[in-house]
């Protein structure tokens, strides 16, 4: 009986959380470089993982609700966890990035060739997975907003181990003022949230009437916080900066979880109202289209390899917004097909984006390891000697373009449903607004086509443009390892969708009670069978027509020679395309909002000396507008600065004399 | 209320008129040490005998007469620095400052909202006139040692206001209390230790290159 009631659901949850949250302690007491500290700290992530997923499992396969209020007293009442099956599939999804980031940091930042940084790192990677974790679980403002903060802070000291380097303090620093920023929204939704219930614990589902201007200002306020958390465009200036200088397998874990607490945070809030207006939904879609959209076309102008991946997070949590815009409307006009479609294509999106951007990132580590640059125009040719990594990183290139038969094509498939669906049964403005996202969701997904052509290419085929890439090699098994079970869950979801369904309903039914469908009507609603079908029809005349192919060239003659010269006598391997030449088209088109800047050779001979070009693309919204208007209001206030002058007499003096002005005024 | 406690509360003013007027450092710290163990003294002849009053006495007579002393005097021997020289204010104006002040105090006290059975009494203009004792040397001071007993004048004007309170004050809050002034006085020791090696001076006013 006892071990029954100790391996609940939700104290094995519990569990991994603690095992996770601990992992990174034993290793400070250990001598430092011996890499046994690393060890612990992995396993005992990994022990937690399992616990924690097995746990997870078990509430999504009961569908099991719980709230469990802490027996002491927190400031501003008790602390509230609870469990329910959208909590458990953020678990899942935290859990497996979290534990393939881990043992691959073994390979990518080993304690015995970083003695100084591996401590820091496996402590805060630990405490940064338990506080995502524990996030997800938290049924109060207190306990959620404790957790969010415990996130943003491991978060930061994991992402500036390389703290050495000014970009990368310079990038810790644009992180911390985001993401205080996001917890300044929070702390006022909050508050707001507690003048309308009049308590902080969270209300019940769908209770709060949605159509007050309380209502209106939680909302505006979350999307802020929530906003800045998760890239939504307008309000991304810290993601890509603070995603190219974290060590790779944090960017994995940033990308893939920490981004989508921001998702999270929106959609456990939306459950809260009943009946959502419709203007809320086309909000969202607006939002999530600008993101995807302006996402996938700042990406294209990128030469960082991390960066152009962070700017495709931007993307994808647009694309998933306009999902959870899709369901939104949905519920707003009443159509349960549109909102379930919106919402399952949201959440899985949320998944897969997850499993194919942290194997992304993964393979965009071993590459760095490797060569150890990340300026896509100075690698080429790694596919000769990372083969591996090569593989692994064309996969998840062609899940994140959503290309079938991988997984980012069955979430994205979801949304276009969605999409059509509430085009056809819609009535008022909002088909106009879905008519637009339909074709901007396209556009996003031929632009990342595009992008991921220009970095695969680059990166892997070709020649070595530079030294760098000539040494490199594959990297050790616990980086290809994890890789490859990204890659193997990429392809199964890609392949398999409806078993998927049943894993969905659960949480979807969260967000959307009393339209529970069963799993055979979602399936009728989206037919997932179909794609496995076609997936299984792709992949049979791929491999029909590759075969005719061999066949038919093994009978010609063949010869090796250079490919097409261009009329120069001898061919160098700069003369090939670059990552910047082949996106040059694009980013022209775009000029108008992505501000790229070029410094290039006026030439005045026919006959000029040697002369360099370079193309850069700001970040426009950064540099264009939030930097001078800040700088701006540095100059104004520049007189108060006077008053802050470091000596230390004259604050005790200031200390002074208030006390004797408050003695005076009180007396 | 005895007249006795009422003659330490003067001698614990005229010691504030010691500290602002004298450049020498030892002159300083012994006359704080001395202010600590009258004050030290003050709880047990104002209050009822209890066993409880004389542990904090003894407490306090042994942290503010002795340790901190030592500490400081063991600073001051490291650095070899003996006078306060030059400092913002000179010591005449400060002294007539402190003098002016003294006498504002009083005034000031007399027209505070007090309990009945604590007018008329010199707790409150002696506290007030200590604790701005304590800020002048802190503001006027450039040696970090000056410094530190200006901290020490100022808690020791914050303990005589909580005499009024002996009685309801539990034993803990003052064991903390004494704790955390010697915490304080050690790691001020240490941080003028550093702050010689650094600038090769312990004048607090280079403190200001720290600044961004």
């Amino acid at each position: 009986m006892a071990a029954q009631v100790m391996l609940t659901p939700v104290t094995l949850i519990i569990l991994g959380i603690f095992l996770a949250a601990c992992s990174g302690v034993p290793g400070l007491f250990l001598q430092r470089g011996t890499g046994q500290g690393q060890k612990i700290a992995t396993f005992s992530l990994l022990a937690g993982a399992l616990s924690a997923s097995i746990g997870a499992i078990q509430v999504i396969r009961t569908n099991l609700t719980e709230i469990y209020t802490s027996g002491w007293r927190l400031p501003f009442g008790a602390g509230e966890l609870g469990v329910d099956p959208l909590s458990a599939l953020f678990l899942l999804v935290i859990f497996l990035v979290a534990t393939c980031a881990a043992v691959y940091a073994l390979g990518y930042w080993p304690a015995a060739k970083n003695p100084c940084t591996e401590r820091r790192l496996s402590l805060f990677f630990g405490l940064l997975t338990a506080s995502l974790a524990l996030l997800v679980l938290a049924r109060d403002a207190i306990t959620f907003l404790m957790a969010w903060e415990v996130m943003a802070i491991s978060c930061y000291f994991a992402m500036t181990v390389e703290s050495q380097r000014t970009e990368v303090r310079d990038a810790g620093t644009l992180y911390m003022v985001a993401t205080h920023t996001a917890t300044l929204a929070l702390f006022a939704m909050f508050a707001l949230l507690q003048a309308q219930t009049g308590s902080f614990s969270f209300p019940t589902a769908h209770s709060l009437n949605s159509q007050t201007s309380v209502a209106a200002a939680i909302f505006i306020t979350a999307c802020i916080g929530f906003g800045l958390k998760g890239g939504l465009m307008p309000l991304h200036i810290w993601l890509p900066s603070a995603h190219a200088s974290a060590p790779s397998h944090v960017s994995a874990l940033m990308s893939g979880v920490l981004i989508k607490t921001g998702i999270y945070g929106m959609i456990r809030l939306l459950t809260f109202f009943q009946l959502p207006p419709l203007w809320w939904g086309i909000f969202l879609l607006i939002a999530g289209c600008i993101s995807a959209v302006m996402g996938v076309a700042f990406a294209l102008g990128q030469h960082d390899l991390k960066r152009l991946l962070a700017y495709h997070s931007i993307e994808n949590v647009g694309i998933i917004t306009i999902g959870l815009g899709v369901a939104l409307i949905g519920q707003a006009t009443g159509n349960i097909p549109v909102t379930i479609l919106g919402i399952a294509g949201s959440l899985l999106h949320v998944v897969n984006h997850a499993l194919f951007k942290s194997l992304l990132f993964l393979g965009a580590g071993s590459v760095i390891h490797a060569t150890g640059t990340r300026e896509i125009d100075s690698l080429g040719g790694l596919a000769r000697s990372m083969p591996y990594t090569a593989f692994y990183f064309l996969l998840g290139a062609a899940a994140i373009c959503g290309l079938p038969p991988l997984n980012g094509f069955v979430s994205e498939y979801l949304i276009y449903l969605g999409l059509f669906g509430g085009i056809t049964g819609g009535t008022g403005a909002d088909i106009f607004f879905l008519a637009l996202a339909a074709p901007a969701l396209a556009l996003v997904g031929g632009l990342a086509v595009a992008c991921f052509i220009k970095v695969y290419g680059a990166t892997f085929l070709g020649h070595p443009k530079t030294k760098s890439p000539l040494a490199a090699a594959e990297g050790a098994w616990q980086m290809l390892a994890p890789m490859g079970v990204l890659t193997v869950f990429c392809i199964g979801i890609g392949l398999v969708p409806q078993l998927l369904a049943d894993f969905l309903l659960a949480p979807i039914a969260v967000f959307a009670p009393g339209q529970v469908i069963g799993s055979r009507g979602f399936l009728t609603l989206a037919p997932l069978a179909w794609i496995s079908v076609l997936a299984a029809v792709l992949i049979a005349l791929t491999v029909l027509l590759t075969g005719l192919f061999l066949l038919r060239c093994r009978n010609m003659p063949s010869h090796q020679s250079v490919t097409w010269d261009c009329g120069y006598l001898q061919t160098t391997s700069r003369i090939q395309y670059t990552a910047s030449s082949f996106a040059e088209m694009l980013v022209k088109l775009l000029s108008g909002v992505l501000r790229p800047r070029y410094q290039q050779p006026q030439l005045k001979a026919i006959f000029s000396g040697p002369a360099s070009f370079a193309s850069h693309l700001p970040e426009a919204l950064l540099d264009l507008v939030i930097a001078p208007f800040f700088r701006s209001i540095d100059e104004r206030f520049s007189l108060l600065r006077r008053v802050q002058h470091g000596q230390l007499h004259l604050y005790i003096f200031y200390v002074f004399a208030t006390l004797v002005a408050l003695l005076v005024w009180s007396i | 209320m005895n007249t006795f406690a009422d003659q330490l509360l003067v001698l614990v003013m005229l010691i504030n008129f010691i500290l602002l007027g004298s450049s020498r450092m030892t002159v300083s710290i012994r006359a704080v040490a001395l202010q600590g163990v009258v004050l030290g003294l003050l709880p047990v002849l104002i209050n009822n005998f209890s066993f409880h009053l004389l542990l904090i006495s003894g407490g306090i007579i042994l942290a503010k007469g002795v340790v901190i002393p030592w500490l400081l005097f063991g600073a001051m021997q490291r650095v070899q620095i003996k006078r306060e020289v030059e400092p913002f204010i000179g010591y005449v104006p400060t002294l007539l400052l402190g003098a002016v002040t003294t006498a504002l105090a009083f005034v000031f006290a007399a027209r505070l909202p007090l309990a009945p059975e604590h007018q008329g009494l010199l707790i409150i203009p002696s506290s007030i006139a200590t604790l701005i004792t304590g800020f002048l040397v802190l503001t006027t001071r450039r040696k970090a040692i000056s410094q530190v007993t200006g901290y020490l004048v100022l808690e020791n004007g914050i303990f005589i206001f909580g005499l009024l309170l002996t009685e309801a004050m539990p034993m803990m809050v003052e064991a903390g209390a004494l704790l955390d002034l010697i915490v304080g006085i050690f790691v001020m020791g240490i941080v003028i230790n550093h702050i010689s090696r650094e600038f090769s001076s312990i004048d607090t006013t280079r403190l200001s290159a720290l600044k961004e």
